[in-house]
């Protein structure tokens, strides 16, 4: 059977090209970088020309790139790290109401430590409001976080905008950046942030290696303690076959970005075209300020885990913010933040594409999905019920 | 994460449907997640001549909506009361821990159904 890949938000294919620059570095340029000897030499050789060619794409020096395991530690190192080195200076965290968990149960957990989080609601399609941040900036206020694209529903957030609220008002600002890359510019001077999240295994890197940008002068609190790597900031011997591969598969996912998101984008607008013109189907996020590859659809009088596992018997893999998929029986977060009811929210999909899918994959899932919602729907009493109303 | 008998009975779902002018109707919702099912039943001399289901819900509310309208056809209304979920989930050979309040539905579409038989057939005995 015909396997289509449509769940590039959680996870993309490393990269041939990017395999194949990591795989020395697992059985001939194996050293730990700490080695005094030419083995762990070369393998520092490889750390630090990493670090430079991701420097490159975000625009900053090398010193301020911190490699880690991935966009939770980031986040949880961004978000700790500042709230214990700014003890003195105040408590108070912003943040939004979409944010990744990384960051939510993040501040959940700070919360328990004596800060004080405010949560940003977003608008029904999912935008943060910049005047909502500052309005509520207080004169303990230490740390701005928002993130720059929403995982879920695409939506891109006014980050620059908010970054500059952050700094006329001496505030840090993080954003979570895991989504964007590769998908929008991101440039940390432009952007202004003090701090940014990434994972190389949302731009077809591999698994468990990120980064941590931290603008030169900004103070934060160690987070993992060891030894003196990253300049004694993160202990852990480096990852050094999967830093290695972030960094080409960053350089890779950031080249002739206009053209190939212009190509998934057009992509994305068939399946969104396609999809809301079915009866009592929505767009979920907003339909222009969007992440290319992202189409998050709510299927009314069906539930999302049933569409998913139909769609995957014929072959289609996608995900769901639906109750049923998350485990915790509540609908996914960001879906009520919208404010969606709860039996809405229920049906969503989210189609995430990248530079792998076709047009062919595209077309498949058009011809594929509608016979797929009409069988649901013939067996749901929510349906049904509706129907007899309409009469 | 699903046994194949389950994903059997979502994908082949048994007994899927409405009945016209059924003897008895039960809808119940799952208070933990939100799901809804729909069951409806033909009763012949107190025996479930036909039964068929509505379900909207995850993959394990549709197998175990299917699963116990082939447990209670043919059944007394007795013998139909007396279905458990735990039943219904072991001829599925099993649901996952956090799976296990969908079937729950299953059993309660059925009670519900035969209770409004009940109601609508008061000198009926069991
Ligand atoms: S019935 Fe809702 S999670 Fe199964």
């Amino acid at each position: 059977m015909n396997r289509i890949y449509m769940d590039n938000a959680a996870t993309t294919a490393v990269s041939p090209a990017v395999v194949e620059k990591m795989l020395p570095y697992f059985t001939e340029c194996y050293g730990n970088a700490s080695s005094i000897h030419s083995t762990g030499r070369d393998a520092r050789k490889a750390l630090e020309e990493a670090r430079r060619r991701v420097a490159a794409v975000l625009n900053c020096s090398p010193n301020e790139i911190y490699f880690t395991s991935g966009g939770s530690e980031s986040d949880n190192w961004a978000l700790k790290g500042a709230a214990f080195a700014n003890r003195k200076k105040g408590k108070h965290i912003i943040t939004s109401a979409v944010e990744h968990h990384a960051i939510l149960h993040t501040c959940e957990y700070l919360e328990k430590q004596g800060c004080e989080i405010t949560y940003i609601p977003v608008d029904a399609d999912g935008l943060v409001n910049p005047a909502d941040v500052e309005a509520a900036i207080r004169p303990d206020t230490i740390l701005i976080s928002i993130m720059a694209a929403n995982n879920e529903i695409g939506t891109i957030e006014p980050i620059e905008e908010i970054a500059a609220i952050a700094h006329a008002h001496g505030v840090l600002f993080h954003t979570d950046a895991v989504q964007a890359i590769g998908a929008i510019p991101v440039d940390v001077q432009k952007i202004g942030c003090d701090m940014l999240s990434l994972s190389a295994h949302k731009f077809h890197g591999p698994k468990g290696v990120g980064v941590l940008y931290i603008r030169k002068g900004v103070r934060l609190e160690n987070f993992m303690h060891g030894g003196a790597q990253e300049r004694g900031r993160r202990a852990a011997t480096e990852n050094v076959p999967g830093i290695v591969g972030l960094a080409e598969a960053i350089t890779l996912a950031t080249e002739n970005l206009e053209e190939k998101n212009a190509r998934i984008a057009a992509l994305r607008d068939q399946l969104i075209d396609g999809l809301t013109a079915l009866p009592y189907v929505r767009l979920n996020g907003h339909r222009t300020k969007r992440l290319p590859g992202n189409c998050n659809i709510s299927v009314q009088f069906i539930e999302g885990e049933a569409l998913l596992l139909r769609l995957d018997l014929a072959g289609i893999a996608a995900s769901s913010g639906s109750a049923c998929t998350s485990g915790s029986l509540d609908p996914s977060h960001v879906l009520l933040a919208i404010g969606l009811p709860h039996a809405i929210a229920h049906g969503s999909l989210r189609l995430s594409l990248s530079d792998t899918n076709t047009q062919e994959d595209v077309d498949y899932v058009l011809n594929t999905l509608p016979g797929i919602i009409e069988t649901l729907r013939s067996m749901s009493p929510l349906y049904q019920d509706f129907m007899e109303e309409q009469k | 994460m699903y046994s194949e008998k389950v994903m059997d009975h979502f994908s082949n779902p048994r007994n899927v449907g409405e009945i016209e002018n059924a003897d008895g109707v039960g809808t119940v919702g799952n208070a933990k997640c939100g799901d809804i099912m729909r069951m409806f039943l033909k009763v012949e001399n107190g025996i479930i001549t036909d039964v068929k289901f509505k379900t909207f819900g995850c993959g394990a509310a549709i197998a175990t909506s299917s699963m116990a309208t082939e447990m209670v056809k043919g059944k007394t209304l007795k013998e139909a009361l007396q279905l458990t979920n735990a039943a219904v989930a072991e001829a599925l050979d099993g649901l996952p821990p956090v799976k296990m309040h969908c079937s729950l539905l299953a059993e309660e579409a059925v009670k519900a159904a035969v209770e409004d038989y009940m109601k609508k057939h008061p000198d009926a005995v069991i």
